[in-house]
């Protein structure tokens, strides 16, 4: 069975958060590896909207943001990686992700699609 | 209403970027419903830690938690007790 989750954010409200809440914003949603290689409002806010599109794709709740990591490949590409309750809910399902992102001006978003062999 | 409901309506109306006023709100009503976004909710999330220094533990990173004021009080209520 196919899922997909499609989200979308406002680049200056993340970065936004970033001017009010600093570090811990961006220490409690991306890992240490997203926030090394994310270090513009619009390549943070793509990975915010890949999260959320992770959980509506999956239907996940009670999951930790950083338990959902967009790894980059060399070739610039990206994939979901998942960890703890997340990963547990994937596993679950039998689940392969498939993510693409795109930003533009204010906007950024972000689009999954879940191969699910068990719903 | 009590404290802790005062302060939670006014990080609502600082943080959740509500189309409502926060505090013309029930406390039953759905914040989501009122505008909030998940992204806004991660706002709301970290100014009520802040506000009472606590840290929500990954379980409770539910959209159920931050649905309505009465279940941010709620949870907050949790995360504080025995202080």
């Amino acid at each position: 069975m196919l899922r997909v989750g499609v989200d979308l954010v406002q680049v200056s409200r993340i970065a936004a958060s970033i001017a009010t809440f600093g570090e811990r914003f961006v220490q409690r949603v991306f890992t240490p590896a997203e926030a090394a290689y994310a270090t513009t409002p619009e390549r943070l806010a793509a990975r915010f909207a890949a999260k959320e599109a992770v959980k509506k794709a999956l239907e996940l709740d009670g999951v930790a943001w950083r338990d959902i990591e967009v790894a980059r490949r060399a070739s610039g590409a990206c994939d979901v990686v998942l960890h703890g309750a997340a990963r547990a809910a994937a596993d679950a399902m039998g689940a392969r992700l498939a993510l693409s992102m795109s930003h533009e001006g204010d906007y950024a978003t972000a689009m999954v699609v879940a191969s699910c062999e068990r719903s | 209403m009590s404290e802790n409901a005062t302060k939670i309506r006014n990080i609502l109306k600082e943080h959740g970027r509500l189309t409502k006023d926060a505090s013309a709100l029930g406390e039953r009503d759905d914040l989501y419903q009122a505008g909030m976004t998940s992204h806004a909710s991660v706002n709301v999330m970290l100014a009520l830690e802040g506000e009472f220094d606590v840290e929500f533990p990954d379980h409770m990173l539910k959209r159920s938690v931050f649905e309505s004021i009465a279940a941010i009080t709620s949870a907050i209520d949790e995360l504080t007790q025995g202080r």
